[in-house]
Order: C-alpha cells, then structure tokens, then sequence
C-alpha cells in the first residue's frame, strides 16, 4: 500500500531525514517511534504530498506522491500534530467543507459528515463552534475530517499528544476500531501507544531508520540475552560474585530490594537452563531465595537502547536474537561480567 | 471549478463569522457615504448658482457626482483592502489549516483562485453598499446607468488587482499585522506613484505614471473603457495570482 525507498529530506544543511525505506501492506497498523525531531513528522509530510523528498521515492498505493500528487492525495486521510481546524467554523459546516475539498460528490457529503460524526462519538457538538471545543473534542473532529472521505491510508501524526488519559484511551479505541479498514500510519513518542495499537514499530532516530519489526519481535531480538530478576536474602558482595559467576550470566545490576535483601537484575544469554542454575548458586550458599523470574525489556526501554548513543547499546543493537550470538555479539559486555566472574571464581576457591 | 467555489465559500464564511465583514463593511459605509454626501452637496450648491446665471448648460449628475465619488473610491480602498487580504494566507499558515488545504486533492492554483475569489466577494458586498447609496440619484434625476456600470466595471477591476497583490503578500508571512503592513506601504507607494510622473517628463517619470494604479481609473469613472487601463488592471491580477501561486509551491520547498 505504501512503498518508500531511499527516502531523504534535506533541509539546507541538515538532514531531517536519511535514507529510509521501508513498505506497509494493507491494513497494517504502522507506530512510527522515535523522539522529537527524529524526522517522523517530515516523512508523514512526504507521504503526503506537503513535502516534496530530497531523494528518494514514496508511491501511496502504486502512485508516486511527486509524479501523481492528487490521486495519492485522494487516497490518504492525513492528521497533522496540530489538527488544522478553522476556530470560526461549526463541527458540521467545517466537515461539509472538507468533504467536497476533498473531492466528494455534492449529494453525498451530508451523508458522509453524518457518518464521520457518529464514528468519531461527535453527534451532540456537531452545531458548535470548533474554537469552543475541547482539546479532545478537536482531536476527534480532526480524525473525522481525516477519515470523511474514505481513505485507503490514514496517517495520523501524534494523535494522542496533548490529551488526558481517559481522551487518549478513547482516541487508541477509535484508531483500533479504524483498523480494519484503512492502513493507518502514526507516529508517536509514547510507547505504550505502540505496543497497544500497531501491528508493527518503525523506529526513527535522527532521520534514520533504526529498526522495524512487530512490538514483540522487537522485545525478543533486543533481549538477545534474557533478564532475571533474583531476590535473595545474603551478603550483597557475595551474592554479586556468586551470580556473576554462573556461566552464561553476562552482566549483574544491584536494584532495591527489601532490605536486608538484596535484588539483582542478571543479564544472561538466552538459556532457561542458566535460571536453574542461579537458583541452585543461591541456594547452595545456603542463602534464600526469595524470587526469581524473568523479565521482559519493555518497548521503553528498547525505545531508550536505540535511540541512545552508548556504545554498548550500539553492540547490543547489532546483537542477532538467539542464544548461540550472544557471545560474540555481546563481547563488549561481557568482559566485564567475566572478569568478575573469574575473580569471583578465585575468591571461591 | 468546484474547488474554487468551495475554498471561495468558506472564506466568506470566515470573513462573515468573524468581525473582519462587518467592520470593513461599516468602515465602507460611513466613508463612502461621506464622500457621497459631498459630492452631492457640492453639486447642489453649484446648481443653485447656475440657476442664478440664465444660458449656463444644465448640469450633469454623472459628471459630477457619480464621477467624483466612484474617483474617490479608490483611497477607500487603498485603506480596507489590507484589512481583507492580511488574512488570506497568513492566517492559514500560522494556524496549519494550509496544511489541510495542501494534502488535500486539488491544485495549487485551486486553492489561489478560490481564495481570491472570496475576497472579491466580500468586496462585492462593498459594491453593493455603495450601491444604495448611487441608487438614490435615480429617485431624484436620471444618470446614466451605462457610465455608471462602466465605473463598476473600472471598480471591480481595481478591486481585483488590489486583492490579488495583497494576496500575494499574505503568502509571504504568517504574520497578519507583517502582511497587512506591508500591504498598505505598497498600495500607498503605487497610489502616489503618479505624483512623480506629474512634475517628472523624464522616462522614469513617465514608467511611474504609467504604474500608478489611481490614474488608470480615470477613464473608467468617466464612464470610458481604455484598453490600456484595462490591461493594466488585468494584468495586476494576473502578476498577483500568479505571484501567490509561485510562493505557494514555494512553501512546500521552504516549510
């Protein structure tokens, strides 16, 4: 439905955005990720003609947005960050007004604003006054002129921004309700928002395109190694040495526990074997085990490992999901992890 | 075409739920209706005169009122039409609505027309006052309506190429205040153009003449279509849409 290759953006000496490429099928729910001026919002704007590409070429549904500009612009409901509302207009003659801009017969837009308007839950505000809206109200009546023609593609750029929890949830259902007939593009730097309406995460960090894969997938290939989160009552010193020790555990953080226990998120390679082993470490010390169980990385904190510039994370990034790469993928971080695994192993004996 | 209708429609709706129509309209009137009111005092007190002195030729209604105030008619202008085309683009960029107008299927030169043609609208309603005000001279004597639609004709055209630089100028900025000013400075400098030419026989003098925008009027309040002054007018029009349509796609380069 929506092809994008090489796509790049420059604006005199900066470059918004850098070489993405990617494809949507139809139907899908696409999360563009990414903090602010990441370049999502300027890659929305090329999709939709607003724009024009530096290089590179995006086709909505076999046209090419430079080469084809109105039948890609028929074809595409488009909510920019601030919904672009004429505060002097009502609901009604405001959506009466987009349908026909948008190309929709006469004698069909009364029906087509009646449709929008109920869609979207704006019955009872369709005579007032945009400028005396609500920020969530507006919203809504953005989507609606978004969705009043029927779109193929829907893109929505931070739909959610600005709005209170409970107009958020109402937003996601509405977007989740669209779902089904429309492929829908939005952007976000709100990840709960993706992981809770997309199909699929497209994660852009400075006009490049970090990764691309579903809430899950994404999880899974970051995790690489899997987290363990161990809560024992023992000495602090020791039982870090102790867990560091079992092999396939790469790394070992201190975090708050009850004390005087202590809690310890261990990193290890992606083995279930290795959680029985660190249970029977602790156990054999004769310390107690409180609790152990695994730990997801959340989409938050994939979302801060890509888009931060450490260079650990750069590896971790590199990193193929599976247990067999993480030794070698992983080497940066496991020096340490290992040295004081050997340490500790001489302590011990 | 139906796009042009449809981008002309809602801008008179704008200017019409908001204060701009009325205060523009109110404005027209009381200044119109003052030039009006002196041109026929005048002419009342002329004739009185004239009947005094028997032989003197009858005096002509055209020549002296409706000539005069359709005359006057341009400093009128020369004021409000800022006030209508400050909006026109200005207020859509710094709001975002262009960008609605932008992705939306129709072209660029769609979005120019409709929006000036919104304008002439409004300036239309104008016309209209300044109408009631012609149409009491057929109650009491009988000008010629033909001269007058000439004058009319001679208005809209003036009225045209005022809006349409003054649009030109609204895409430059988001600023309304920025773009009515420099709205105004410009429509002043073009008035007062001719003042060079007329002590000034060089050829710059003559060039500035020849682009004053009053002096071309002049024919037309007589009730005379030149094609000269027609042509100045037009191509004004043109020069400002066309003007409008390049910052326009501009925009998509700059933004």
């Amino acid at each position: 439905m929506i092809k994008v290759e090489g796509l790049t953006k420059r604006y005199g000496p900066t470059t918004a955005v850098n070489n993405i490429s990617f494809e949507v099928a139809r139907g899908e729910i696409v999360g563009f990720l990414g903090p602010n001026g990441a370049g999502k919002t300027t890659t929305m704007r090329i999709l939709t003609g607003f724009l024009p590409p530096t290089l590179g070429k995006a086709s909505v549904a076999g046209y090419d947005v430079m080469d084809h500009p109105l039948e890609v612009k028929k074809r595409i409901g488009y909510l920019p960050e601030t919904p672009p509302l004429y505060p002097e207009m009502e609901v009604v003659e405001f959506l009466d007004f987009v349908g026909r801009l948008k190309g929709i017969p006469s004698a069909d837009v009364p029906k087509r604003v009646d449709s929008v308007l109920e869609r979207c839950a704006l019955g009872h505000v369709r005579h007032k006054i945009i400028g005396h809206l609500s920020k969530g109200y507006r919203q809504r009546v953005g989507l609606a002129q978004a969705l009043i023609h029927g779109p193929d593609v829907l893109i929505l750029d931070e739909p959610t921004a600005g709005l209170d929890p409970k107009q958020i949830i109402d937003v996601r259902k509405l977007i989740h309700a669209l779902s089904g007939e429309h492929t829908i593009i939005l952007s976000t730097h709100i990840l709960p928002e993706v992981s809770g309406t997309c199909s699929r995460v497209l994660i852009i960090n400075e006009g490049r395109l970090e990764a691309s894969d579903t809430p899950e997938n994404l999880t899974a290939r970051l995790q690489g190694h899997d987290s363990l989160w161990v809560d024992v009552d023992g000495p602090a010193a020791d039982v870090e040495l102790a867990l560091s020790a079992v092999p396939g555990v790469t790394r070992v953080v201190r975090e708050n526990g009850h004390s005087p226990r202590t809690a310890w998120q261990v990193e290890t390679a992606n083995d279930p074997e290795i959680r029985s082993q660190v249970a029977r470490t602790v156990i054999e010390r004769g310390w107690a085990l409180y609790e152990i169980r695994p730990i997801g990385l959340s989409l938050e904190e994939i979302f801060l490992k890509l888009t931060s510039k450490e260079e650990a994370v750069e590896q971790a990034l590199v990193g193929e999901p599976g247990a067999d790469s993480s030794g070698t993928a992983e080497s940066g971080e496991t020096v340490p992890a290992v040295d004081r695994g050997e340490s500790s192993g001489g302590g011990a004996a | 075409m139906r796009n042009i209708w449809t981008i002309a429609r809602r801008e008179l709706y704008s200017y019409f739920s908001s204060p701009i129509a009325y205060i523009v309209l109110a404005m027209f009137a009381v200044l119109f209706g003052f030039f009006f009111y002196s041109a026929v005092a005048i002419f009342v007190q002329f004739s009185a005169q004239a009947a005094m002195q028997p032989g003197a030729p009858p005096m002509n209604v055209n020549q002296f009122i409706v000539q005069p105030t359709l005359g006057n008619f341009g400093i009128i202008l020369l004021l409000l039409t800022p006030l209508i085309t400050m909006r026109l683009f200005a207020e859509e960029m710094r709001s975002g609505t262009i960008e609605l107008l932008l992705t939306s299927p129709v072209h660029d030169y769609e979005i120019i027309l409709g929006k000036w043609l919104g304008a002439m609208l409004l300036y239309a309603c104008m016309l209209a006052v300044s109408l009631l005000n012609l149409s009491i001279l057929f109650i009491v004597s009988t000008p010629d309506w033909r001269a007058m639609l000439v004058g009319y004709v001679g208005l809209l055209l003036m009225g045209g190429a005022f809006l349409a630089m003054g649009a030109f100028i609204s895409t430059l900025t988001r600023n309304q205040i920025v773009a009515g000013a420099v709205t105004f400075c410009l429509f002043l400098l073009l008035w007062v153009l001719d003042w060079a030419g007329s002590y000034n026989t060089s050829i710059i003098g003559r060039i500035c003449s020849y682009l004053a925008i009053a002096p071309h009027f002049e024919q037309f309040s007589k009730g005379v279509i030149e094609l000269k002054d027609a042509v100045y007018y037009l191509s004004a029009i043109a020069a400002g849409l066309f003007m409008s349509k390049r910052s326009i796609e501009s925009l998509r380069w700059r933004a």
